[in-house]
């Protein structure tokens, strides 16, 4: 033996594998241990999947009660034919895990602040918010409540929990979603309480905002008092086109929410002086979350059978929320999108009807301030006593670093959020409690679990009747020929402003004073006119009996467009849907470009600024893709809002809420010498209108001058719409994509976030259905099926669906493989 | 002869443990180091020879995989790397850490047997 060279060369072997079986630090991220990720038999070469991949498969599961028989077509949607309802679940979950395993791991991480397990210190601070909002305590309300009273969502959940993890259980390390090697960690069991999780994760994503914006008006409330407050974000919306069609009569309300006697001064206008802005929420959902939905009825359409259209507006995720399946069991059959993580079919249509949601967008989260008696916050201060608040704890694991545990006050209105472990030195001890309609356990899927079997008008009622959090209003439209729409959740009955801010926690009178009844929810069936829409607008008009919640909640400008559009529209054909549902119509320019040029005092513009004014007005009024009238218009527009209530808002230390621009539109309207339009830093002079209008454009000139430099100022190439990963990577991402869309448009495509799912359902007697997301089936970046769709979404185009009896797809020309399940191998 | 059964030991071993996703990734350092102090042939040739046979096993796969794939993912990948998106240096790369490795455990284990 050569025992020096030896030892050197045993040395630097060792070294070498250790070297790259290590996560290198490579700024705040880390690298995969790269010997392991370019192993061509172990890492990410193994997610390479052939373009021409044959996807039959023989599966036996002895979890499963009969056979299943699965097809899947050829855009990799899978017709699951079942002889049992729980083998089709069990089914959908083998399937989900097949195809989106990561996601539904990394979806439910971040749902219950579990990141900083697998990507250490940097995520605590979102990690502990999701915590601290009670995210993982409204699950386990959940799980226990089906436990307990609901063994038909509890067989279900635990066979699509089974699905799961028969397919985790046969999965060989080295063929583990790509994720999971990138990030360098591996997939665990599901639980029943993990789809919980995930569901109150959309509770989050779509009633949460809340969690963020009752901080910041109560901190723009405090900056500029509730008079000039509620001039700037008045809950007045003059042009509202509500839901429910104006002039409604509402019923005598059951509850009437009674006004604290001195809300005036210990509530409204009662600075509370908080200095919150170390407590801003390290996330907080995307305001535009949204959507569209509307149904028409055979009278408005060409063949005589309504018509239903949904697209819910979410973040523009790769892998997609959504994933298509068609369910058939002797008991129904039910196709549309359904999500990773759950079982049953969540915005579809079955044998006998459609439907789909938008978001309510009602307030059903609120803070309550706490006094505790000292340091330990074992009791707080409420109704002339001291009460126990009991400690709920949470410990997060931190990769490579210690755990961290979180001690939450429980008080009777919920988890203490803020307190003195979590907020900074400077906010003297104050407290926040929070009460949420998320964290009273809710039946989970159930609702969708019976509208997949629903078979008409009162099946419909009865299933939405039990969702309870997040609010949506979902439509209706059926073979027979019915279409309605209803505003369901568990919604409070509130008095005006009731929560808009953080309230006083020790005083009863500014509790909840009920839940409105759901027969009292705002409803409509088979209206005159013909249709049933809703795109988040305020659901009723003022005469509604209960208040709805802060107006910003509530986009005003997609209702009016998809009303005035259904309006005029008769002889309605699918193509006629499709085309509206990826209109680019701006109503809100078309009201305010007349009423900036009104003001606009042209002779005083520069040159550059009179071209670029030139352009606004020779805009179509569309936000086309190729557009520069839009971007145009929308920079001006920013600009001329920012000189009016700029100077109101400015010298703030804390981060303040941006008024909305219905706010000023409707002053540009109606009120040439608005007090807000006077720039108040100019003590000698009062602006009106006309300087601030004129201001605004020749400042917006210089961006604009600017974008047309770059070569940007084409609207698709402005907004950059992309489709991210959900690690943020561009490179597993679609960036830049062609399409128009925007704000207040019906093609409700921003740069991260719009249609996320868009469905046309065609009631005749044969389902005739349309749609796709901006994604693939496969959650794998390495497969042809990863992002299949996007361009043809981009694009606007659709994909007619098939729904089909198990012969008739067997023989169709679409279908492409053939996954046996079966009990046993005999 | 001996040359070319080590490097052909060596590719057939290296692919043999990598079958089982278990195992690490780095097995086949256990079995070059095997081959080369079973299998008398100078140091620097037992090095190169595992280096051949690892690093043209883990290029030959990784290209393979990789056209049938149309470089989809390897594209991505090399995006994410960061090596300008070329699939062609992230199959290099792939080559020359399996060719590292092999040759170091190959060399280890030769200098173990050899005497001069």
């Amino acid at each position: 033996m050569r025992l020096l060279p030896f030892i050197a060369s045993a040395i630097a072997t060792v070294s070498i594998i250790t070297l790259l079986n290590t996560q290198l630090s490579i700024g705040t991220t880390k690298s995969p241990r790269l010997g392991y990720f370019l192993s061509p038999q172990h890492g990410f070469w193994k997610n390479a999947e052939k373009v021409n991949t044959n996807f039959d498969a023989s599966i036996v599961a002895g979890e499963l009660k009969g056979n299943v028989d699965v097809y899947l077509d050829d855009r990799l949607v899978p017709h699951i034919y079942a002889e049992h309802d729980k083998d089709a679940y069990f089914v959908q979950g083998y399937l989900h895990a097949k195809f989106r395993l990561w996601q539904m791991d990394f979806q439910t991480r971040v749902a219950s602040g579990r990141l900083s397990e697998i990507a250490g210190a940097d995520k605590l601070s979102i990690d502990r918010f999701f915590r601290r909002l009670g995210m993982v305590y409204g699950a386990e309300k959940t799980e226990a409540n089906i436990n307990a009273n609901n063994p038909e969502m509890k067989e279900t959940v635990d066979a699509y929990t089974a699905g799961v993890n028969a397919y985790i259980s046969q999965l060989d390390p080295a063929d583990m979603p790509f994720e999971f090697k990138l990030m360098n960690y591996a997939p665990e069991n599901w639980t029943p309480k993990k789809t919980y999780l995930f569901l109150m994760f959309m509770s989050y994503d779509l009633t949460g905002r809340s969690a963020a914006s009752d901080l910041q008006l109560t901190n723009t409330r405090d900056f500029l008092g509730y008079d000039l407050f509620d001039k700037l974000y008045t809950n007045n919306q003059d042009s509202l086109d509500p839901i429910i069609p104006k002039g409604t009569v509402y019923q005598k309300p059951s509850i009437v929410p009674i006004k604290p006697i001195n809300a005036d001064s210990a509530y409204l206008h009662k600075s509370l002086a908080l200095d919150l802005n170390n407590v801003e929420a390290p996330v907080a959902p995307d305001k535009n979350n949204g959507s569209n939905n509307w149904a028409v009825s055979g009278t408005k359409t060409k063949s005589g059978r309504p018509i239903l259209a949904s697209d819910p507006h979410l973040g523009l995720n790769m892998p997609s929320l959504w994933y298509e399946v068609q369910i058939t069991t002797p008991t129904h059959s039910t196709y549309g999108a359904s999500f990773p993580g759950s079982p049953a079919v969540i915005i579809g249509f079955n044998d006998s009807l459609a439907w789909g949601v938008t978001n309510a967008g009602r307030d059903v989260l609120d803070f309550y301030q706490i006094k505790f008696k000292d340091s330990t916050e074992n009791e707080y201060w409420f109704n002339g006593k001291w009460n126990t608040a009991e400690k709920r704890t949470e410990v997060i694991k931190v990769k490579d670093s210690a755990d961290v545990v979180e001690q939450i006050p429980m008080t009777h209105w919920g988890p203490a959020m803020y307190d003195a472990h979590y907020q900074n030195p400077q906010s003297k001890g104050r407290n926040l409690a929070i009460q949420w309609t998320a964290h009273s356990s809710s039946t989970g899927v159930e609702t969708f679990y019976r509208l997949n079997r629903a078979k008409n008008y009162d099946d419909y009622i009865k299933a939405i009747s039990l969702w309870t959090c997040p609010g949506q209003n979902f439509v209706l439209a059926t073979k027979t020929g019915d279409i309605a729409i209803k505003q369901q959740g568990s919604f409070v009955a509130r008095w005006d402003r009731q929560g808009d801010f953080i309230m006083p926690g020790d005083d009863s009178s500014y509790a909840w004073q009920g839940m409105i009844p759901n027969e009292e929810n705002p409803t409509i069936k088979n209206p005159e006119r013909g249709f049933v829409s809703s795109a988040n607008q305020k659901s009723t008009d003022p005469t509604y009996p209960y208040y709805l919640g802060t107006a910003s909640s509530f986009p005003l400008y997609r209702g009016i467009s998809v009303n005035k559009h259904l309006t005029g529209m008769s002889n309605i054909t699918v193509e006629d849907m499709q085309a509206l549902q990826t209109n680019n119509d701006n109503v809100f320019a078309a009201t305010a470009r007349p009423a900036l040029m009104k003001y606009l005092q042209v002779d005083k513009l520069s040159t550059d600024a009179k071209r670029m004014v030139n352009e606004m007005s020779n805009w179509d009024l569309v936000n086309s893709e190729h557009s520069k009238g839009i971007t145009t218009f929308k920079i001006i527009w920013d600009s001329v809002s920012k000189a009016v209530w700029g100077d109101e808002l400015e010298g703030s230390l804390i981060p303040l809420t941006k008024p909305d621009d219905y706010v000023l539109l409707d002053q540009l309207l109606k009120d040439s010498n608005w007090s807000i339009a006077d720039n108040i830093k100019t003590k000698d002079k009062i602006e009106n209108f006309k300087d601030q209008v004129t201001l605004g454009v020749e400042n917006a000139t210089k961006k604009l001058v600017e974008l047309e430099k770059e070569n940007k100022l084409e609207w698709s190439l402005f907004k950059e719409t992309r489709v991210m990963h959900l690690t943020k990577i561009p490179a597993l991402s679609r960036m830049n994509l062609p399409i128009g869309g925007g704000m207040n448009i019906i093609n409700a495509t921003t740069d991260i976030h719009g249609p996320s799912w868009r469905m046309i359902v065609h009631l005749t007697d044969e389902i005739e259905a349309y749609g796709l997301y901006p994604g693939g089936q496969s959650g794998n970046p390495g497969s042809v099926y990863y992002d299949t769709f996007v361009d043809y979404w981009a694009a606007g185009k659709y994909y007619r669906l098939l729904f089909l009896a198990k012969e008739k797809l067997i023989q169709n020309e679409r279908t492409k493989w053939h996954m046996q399940f079966k009990k046993s191998n005999v | 002869m001996k040359y070319i059964t080590s490097i052909l030991l060596s590719a057939l071993l290296a692919y043999a443990v990598g079958i089982y996703g278990n195992l690490p990734w780095w097995s086949f350092v256990v079995t070059n180091f095997i081959i080369a102090f079973s299998i008398p042939i100078k140091p620097a040739h037992s090095f190169t020879a595992g280096a051949l046979g690892v690093g043209s096993l883990w290029a030959g796969l990784a290209f393979g995989i990789d056209l049938s794939n149309n470089h989809i993912l390897s594209t991505k990948v090399a995006k994410i790397l960061p090596l300008g998106g070329s699939y062609v240096v992230l199959i290099f790369i792939t080559f020359l850490i399996g060719a590292l490795l092999g040759g170091l455990a190959s060399l280890t284990g030769s200098f173990l047997r050899n005497n001069k």
